[in-house]
């Protein structure tokens, strides 16, 4: 029997069959989804549903057909929302064909995933992953006997170095084309029963030789949990990515703003023709806006994303999570929060999204709404330039040092609102925790630069120029109608409530019109100080410096600026990320309000203070 | 020897014990089923955290962190050092 699941694509349904990919988690089954489609894959909503998967193709001779990568899940009984989803599209879309990716060096346990899935259909592959791992632990797997007692296709492979690709996307296609005889769905057994059944089959398929080899990734396990070890490593590891970030990034930025500068001269020339009003809006309004947007981030980015997949890889992340989870149960939050922090330092709304992977509605809405407290890679620039202005002078160590600094008050930041909203808000008792650790994996470094160029660097990077252009446009109109009074007559109006705050109105001005991408505070500021109508460009820091000093910023400005940097509005894309994830306009606001309530409060303060000391 | 039984999360680093008891039924055992976890399975514990919780557990070849609040709902019998 055949079943198709519709594609509704806006009102004609087209039937066109999808294959599913089903696993545990962290059982590589991204990698196996990568060989078989390749390159033909996007992030997209399962039609109907809210919920973004990862969709591709898959050749079959002459026919295609869609491939879709559920969530990593440990079963279908709906703990999460992931197993929802899984649970939820095995059901109601009836794929042709289910491919169950499991892990060797444990199978025991991915079988059990295995006996439910084959509770919904029979139509299902086995693919066993990771037989290069198991064969360095000395496991060893019977595919025949797992084939036998089963009923169902069972294929080895290791998708790392793409090992029982080729042979998986066979037996896929000889399913779909109805080519084997497939086993009709089990019988439905109680949890007990298929954990049972699970260790039986586990034992007449797998053999272990003892391999007493303590192996490196077992002591740095060890060092990584005393407490004397463990936090420094992770502060160093912090560091280490800031300082590469930092050093890497800066000489390609400056490098693609001269050629961006270079091109824009080009335009210029060639639009000479044009209406002064219309080649000013779009060459210094979108043109240097998109492009400064590019030049900021694009290198960081280029850097941070592949650096934080390799650590994600590696299998380190879990570790941070287990190591600081008790101080979050004791902010009444989720261990796992951690991670959606980290990524947050790459981009808040992936940070966001990221947020998912928390089981409680409560501890997810926590993280959500805290993750704006961790900078973002737009905001870094503007606070890495502030900081070697003002403190670090010309030693990238130091300015990497106080980096970190300020990025852990962000994350002491982030404890305290966590503890605010548990206490108020979101009570509640912290919810069971289950994290699984996997082992240390030697990453795919070819493979993880680009996936991590390709899911997450140009991801974010097409997300800030869709909102780069309107709010060049904005900025523009903004700063050359009515020869730039409207935005004087603004700042001018903030200039209390800036000043009151250690900085002035032109700055909140800038962060104002900067709400929908954080990297374009500073060349806002810039345009409103040189009083010109288009972005301005200052080409190194020392000239920025003095700028900014002849402007009349102290230290205590800096300082000031720096803080408000960190405790602020997220960027609109944040925003509509938290109510897309919460489907709540109130939590949306309430991601607004509470980092800016924090920066509020914190620059009142720190201003206070240094006027009543200096 | 007749083991007597105690709380998973008393385990200390290295030890293993065999599930005696699941403890009552909750999101977390219904949870610790689906890794695995049923009445007769042997459990080690292979880490704990500096705090003391969470600690990490290998069942079934997987290494799985739990909080102490929830290993502490299930019962093992320990084996002697």
């Amino acid at each position: 029997m055949k079943q198709t699941a519709g594609l509704r694509n806006g009102s004609e349904v087209i039937e066109e069959p999808v294959i599913a990919l089903a696993g545990n988690p962290n059982v590589g089954k991204s990698t196996v989804f990568n060989c078989l489609t390749g390159l033909h894959q996007h992030t997209g909503n399962w039609p109907g549903k809210t919920v973004e998967l990862a969709w591709g193709r898959v050749r079959c001779g002459d026919r295609e057909y869609r491939m879709v990568d559920l969530p990593g899940t440990y079963s279908l009984r709906c703990h999460s929302r992931e197993e929802e989803v899984a649970a939820d599209f095995l059901l109601e879309e009836a794929p042709v064909c289910v491919v169950v990716v499991c892990d060797a060096t444990c199978l025991e346990r991915n079988l059990n995933l295995t006996l439910q899935i084959l509770e919904h259909t029979g139509n299902v592959v086995l693919c066993v992953n990771l037989l290069d791992e198991a064969e360095r632990k000395g496991v060893r797997v019977d595919l025949e006997m797992l084939h036998a007692r089963l009923g169902i296709p069972v294929v080895g492979s290791a998708a790392g170095c793409g090992a029982g690709m080729e042979e998986l996307k066979e037996t896929i296609c000889k399913v779909v084309d109805g080519e084997l005889s497939m086993p009709p769905p089990r019988e439905p057994a109680c949890p007990r029963q298929l954990v049972l059944l699970a260790e039986e089959l586990a034992v007449q398929t797998v053999t272990w030789e003892e391999k007493k080899r303590r192996n490196a990734g077992e002591v740095l396990d060890r060092l990584l949990m005393r407490p004397l070890t463990g936090i420094p490593i992770l502060l160093a590891l912090l560091l280490g990515v800031f300082w590469l970030t930092i050093s890497g990034a800066n000489y390609p930025s400056q490098l693609l703003q001269q050629g961006f500068d270079r091109l824009g001269i080009v335009l210029r020339e060639w639009a000479a023709g044009w209406p002064p009003f219309l080649a000013g809006l779009l060459l210094e309004g979108v043109y240097e806006t998109v492009t400064r947007v590019i030049a900021v981030m694009l290198p960081p980015m280029a850097i941070f994303f592949p650096i934080f997949t390799l650590l994600e890889d590696w299998g380190l992340l879990p570790r941070i999570a287990f190591l600081l989870d008790h101080r979050f149960a004791a902010c009444g939050a989720c261990g796992k929060q951690c991670l959606t922090m980290c990524m947050g330092i790459g981009c808040n709304a992936a940070g966001v999204t990221g947020c998912r992977i928390i089981d409680s509605p409560r501890e997810r809405l926590i993280a959500i709404l805290t993750n704006a407290f961790v900078p973002c890679n737009g905001r870094f620039p503007a606070m890495i330039a502030i900081i070697t202005i003002f403190f670090a002078g010309d030693s990238p160590l130091l300015a990497a040092l106080l980096l970190t600094g300020v990025v852990l008050l962000g994350v002491g930041m982030t404890f305290l609102s966590s503890k605010l909203l548990h206490k108020t808000v979101l009570r509640g008792e912290p919810s069971s925790f289950a994290l699984e650790l996997p082992p240390y994996r030697k990453p795919n470094v070819l493979r993880i630069l680009l996936r991590s160029l390709l899911d997450r660097t140009v991801f974010v990077l097409g997300r800030a120029v869709a909102v780069a252009a309107p709010a060049g446009v904005v900025i523009w109109l903004l700063a050359n109608c009515a020869d730039g009074q409207i935005l004087r007559a603004c700042a001018g109006f903030l200039d209390p409530l800036g000043l009151l705050l250690g900085m002035n109105g032109m700055i909140l001005m800038s962060f104002l019109l900067a709400l929908p991408a954080n990297e374009l505070v500073l060349p806002v500021l810039l345009m409103q100080m040189t009083g010109s109508g288009a972005l301005a460009t200052v080409e190194e820091t020392g000239a920025l410096g003095a700028l900014l000093r002849a402007g009349g910023w102290t230290w205590k400005t800096g300082l000031c600026t720096l803080l408000f940097f960190l405790l602020h509005w997220p960027c609109s894309t944040t925003l509509l990320t938290v109510r897309r994830e919460t489907g709540k306009t109130r939590w949306m606001l309430l991601a607004c309000l509470l980092p800016t309530a924090a920066g509020v409060a914190v620059c009142f303060l720190v201003n206070l203070v240094l006027r009543l000391v200096c | 020897m007749a083991a007597l039984s105690c709380t998973m999360d008393r385990l200390a680093v290295g030890q293993r014990g065999r599930v005696c008891d699941l403890g009552p039924e909750s999101a977390m055992r219904t949870r610790l089923q689906d890794l695995g976890l049923v009445e007769g399975t042997r459990v080690q514990c292979v880490l704990k955290s500096p705090a003391g919780s969470p600690a990490a557990y290998e069942i079934r070849g997987a290494v799985i962190a739990l909080r102490q609040c929830d290993a502490a709902a299930v019962l093992v019998a320990p084996e002697t050092l």
